[in-house]
């Protein structure tokens, strides 16, 4: 105290006692999993708990789709289904879509890019446990939540929530205390994990490593990353304004003091839609890395892929209020929102077009994560289109709020997303459990998947071709929608089959599986130069990175990739 | 792209995570606070009914002459904490810590003056809607941003701060700027624009 240097001389800090762990036991388990920081054990449990709410979104979606089966059904009461739909929505979007991503992101990050853990493992491990704990706060609202109905009142304002209909004169009780609560905490969980992502990218390459070699799946997970940061904080202002209305009496949204409840769709879209490229990155993230591997051709035109992911997320800023057609913008808005909307196209297009040539001339492996990803660029690319369509105002007037809307970002998230996390999942089970998933079980999964998921959303087309609105909870017989409803619902027990035969594969692969070894798909990244599993540290000697394809490099000596780059 | 050497980690230079982190954080709040102004800027005369700006709001002169000169003696303070001296890196970076909490006092002056006398609160009409949302989002960041400093100050007092934790130091004064900065942009919102715009 007595000099006047504010540094101590010696910059040491006590040894901490390692905890012991009782391995083996179920007490120890769970010890590791509540403690560790491990990336590679917090993605994995990251895509366990997605999973999860997965399965239990799935169920809410089947129920819903028993109770539309039929004309005049009876199954599920109208409240219920308000918050079946509300709570199907939310999960799919918030407790799956994102922690898949955040999963995938966490896992394979600082695998790809010659690291040994993220930039900040505690704050990744309070990313993943109050992302998980948002979710139960989700689902609590089942019992916590009594409103005017005493017990079971879940939220049911829907996944956007319009004003006024979270206000509090139109939602008594707590159940949008819950949703809110719950998206708000969910927020401050993807904002650091988000955060942790961009500055492991950035911060923690391996030697060599520049940006202009980082695998395409770094790539695009940074732009995710940087999404999130951007959006994410925009819907956590939304929530604060719904407590502060619902609390303090404050007037965001009152239309009778002068409040907008189009300023609600505003923000929530703001957000909202930088949400929907956030949840579809991790599907470029995932394509970009198997198809090359199973073409046996590195990825065509790299540079061009990059700036395409980069500039769908800047266009993904500017297009938000296509989602508002309807509520009467003035026509140089209208115009404005269309033109940006039909932009996202061309780079879309490019990736499509990109993909397609990574395989043209390829030797092609038709392992499961390829034909998974084959199914992704036909199913993505009539998402695509539809979603054009709905980006014509005109074209939206008529069918905005219809199920063909409900098909359009099912074909986006189900056939888009869910088909490349199935994809990802089986190329980098053998890295992250080191046995090789079984491959006719994972066939049998496509195969009930694929027809289950077009059996249930192809109709939706016409479906909403047909008028029928979204979100109703039943239908007049004879309006034309009987079949088509009832093709969608028995399409839904297919996907089931195929879920089934999926987690099958995931247990039956992890006990009696092939043994893989490092490197099972001969592969080029980084990742499959550790052992399967990785060791807690990851790479003995950290790599050094002289080219694209790493891996590549180093078997084959006589001819590596940066004599060509 | 041609064939060069594999580069040694010596020469491998990448930016820090810390810094770049607080700047992650810094752009996620900004987009925070965009919406709050946007919504402020949105509802400027869409009151149905009294108080409104230009009746109730007084420029907030002297506070807002303390928060722009703490970000001066945080940056001194910094200076004094390179070259290692304890005495002077205490004393201005505690001067930071008080010119903050006098802006805090002054908003809780100001808003005392607000309920009680004006009769404006946050379910008064839409301005008191969006001015004490925004106004009190930025006075909530004050507030982290100064027990942020708190703890700094603390440490030092305490002789704990180590050559280690310059990073640590620096990083929470970028915080502090973006407070000052986000100030900027309130002030120039509410005090300025709004009242003006009030027939």
């Amino acid at each position: 105290m007595a000099n006047d240097t504010i540094f101590n001389a010696n910059d040491q800090r006590p040894e901490l006692e390692p905890v012991g762990y009782e391995t083996g036991s179920l007490t120890g388990v769970f010890q590791e999993l509540v403690f560790t920081v491990d990336h590679k054990k917090l993605g994995l449990m990251y895509i366990g708990s997605a999973l999860l709410f997965f399965v239990v979104a799935g169920l809410l979606a089947s129920l819903m789709r028993i109770q539309l089966a039929i004309p005049g059904n009876t199954f599920l009461p109208p409240d219920v289904f308000n918050q079946s739909f509300t709570m199907h929505g939310t999960t799919m979007v918030f407790l799956v879509g994102m922690p898949m991503a955040f999963g995938f992101a966490n896992y394979l990050v600082p695998l790809m890019i010659g690291a040994r853990d993220m930039a900040f493992p505690r704050l990744n491990a309070f990313g993943f446990w109050v992302f998980f704990f948002s979710g139960f706060l989700l689902y609590f609202s089942y019992i916590g939540a009594p409103g005017l109905y005493a017990a079971g009142s879940a939220p049911d304002v829907g996944w956007f929530a319009y004003s006024p209909l979270t206000s509090s004169a139109f939602s008594r009780g707590h159940s949008t205390d819950y949703w809110t609560l719950s998206l708000m905490l969910g927020g401050i969980g993807s904002v650091a994990t988000a955060i942790n992502i961009l500055v492991t990218v950035f911060c923690l390459r391996c030697p060599g490593m520049t940006l202009g070699k980082l695998p395409v799946f770094v790539w695009c997970m940074l732009v995710m990353a940087f999404l999130v940061i951007l959006a994410v904080p925009c819907l956590s202002a939304c929530q604060i304004m719904i407590t502060l209305d619902r609390y303090l009496g404050a007037k965001f949204f009152d239309t009778q003091a002068g409040g907008d409840a189009v300023l609600w769709q505003h923000f929530f879209w703001i957000f909202g839609h930088p949400e929907v490229y956030i949840l579809i990155m991790p599907a470029f993230a995932i394509t970009s890395e198997i198809i090359p591997v199973f073409s046996r051709k590195p990825i065509f035109g790299y540079p061009v892929m990059v700036a395409a992911v980069i500039s769908i997320a800047f266009i993904s800023l500017g297009v938000w209020a296509h989602h508002m057609f309807c509520v009467g913008m003035v026509s140089l808005a209208n115009a404005f929102f269309v033109t940006s909307t039909l932009l996202v196209a061309i780079p879309t297009g490019i990736k499509i077009f990109n993909w397609l040539a990574t395989m043209h001339g390829g030797k092609l492996r038709f392992e499961l994560p390829l034909i998974f990803c084959i199914a992704f660029l036909f199913q993505f690319l009539i998402a695509g289109l539809t979603g054009v369509m709905l980006a014509v105002a005109p074209f939206d007037w008529q069918l905005s709020d219809s199920y063909f809307v409900v098909a359009h970002f099912h074909y986006i998230l189900i056939g888009g997303l869910l088909f490349t996390i199935f994809a990802g999942i089986y190329y980098w089970y053998p890295k992250a459990l080191g046995k090789m998933p079984h491959f006719k079980l994972g066939l049998y999964h496509f195969a009930f998947f694929t027809i289950g998921f077009h059996l249930t959303f192809l109709p939706q087309h016409f479906l909403g071709f047909l008028g029928m609105p979204r979100r109703i909870y039943t239908y007049q017989a004879e309006r034309g929608w009987d079949e088509w409803n009832l093709i969608s619902t028995i399409g839904v027990a297919f996907q089931a089959v195929g879920i089934v035969f999926f987690v099958a594969n995931l247990i039956y692969s992890f006990r009696r599986g092939k043994k893989a070894g490092d490197d099972p798909w001969d592969a080029w990244s980084l990742e499959w130069t550790t052992t399967s599993p990785p060791p807690e540290y990851n790479f003995a000697t950290l790599p050094v990175v002289k080219s694209r394809r790493p891996l590549w490099d180093a078997k084959h000596p006589d001819d590596p990739d940066w004599k060509h780059e | 792209m041609n064939a060069a050497p594999a580069p040694s980690s010596a020469d491998w230079k990448l930016p820090s995570p810390r810094k770049l982190g607080i700047i992650s954080l810094i752009v996620a709040e900004s987009a925070l606070f965009t919406i709050f102004v946007v919504a402020y800027l949105f509802y400027i005369n869409k009151s149905l009914s009294g108080p409104l700006p230009k009746d109730v709001l007084e420029f907030p002169l002297l506070s807002s002459l303390a928060l722009f000169s703490s970000s001066a003696t945080i940056f001194i303070a910094e200076k004094f904490l390179r070259v290692g001296k304890r005495a002077g890196f205490l004393l201005w970076w505690g001067l930071t810590i008080a010119l903050g909490l006098y802006f805090l006092y002054c908003t809780g002056r100001e808003w005392s003056h607000l309920i009680v006398e004006k009769d404006l609160t946050i379910c008064t009409n839409v301005f008191g809607t969006t001015f004490y949302s925004l106004v009190g989002l930025h006075a909530f960041h004050v507030i982290v941003g100064v027990l942020l400093l708190a703890g700094i100050w603390i440490s030092s007092l305490h002789n704990a701060l180590l050559t280690g934790h310059v990073e640590h130091v620096e990083s929470i004064s970028y915080y502090w700027h973006f407070v000052d900065c986000i100030w900027i942009i309130v002030l120039t919102v509410v005090y300025v624009l709004s009242v003006q715009a009030t027939p």
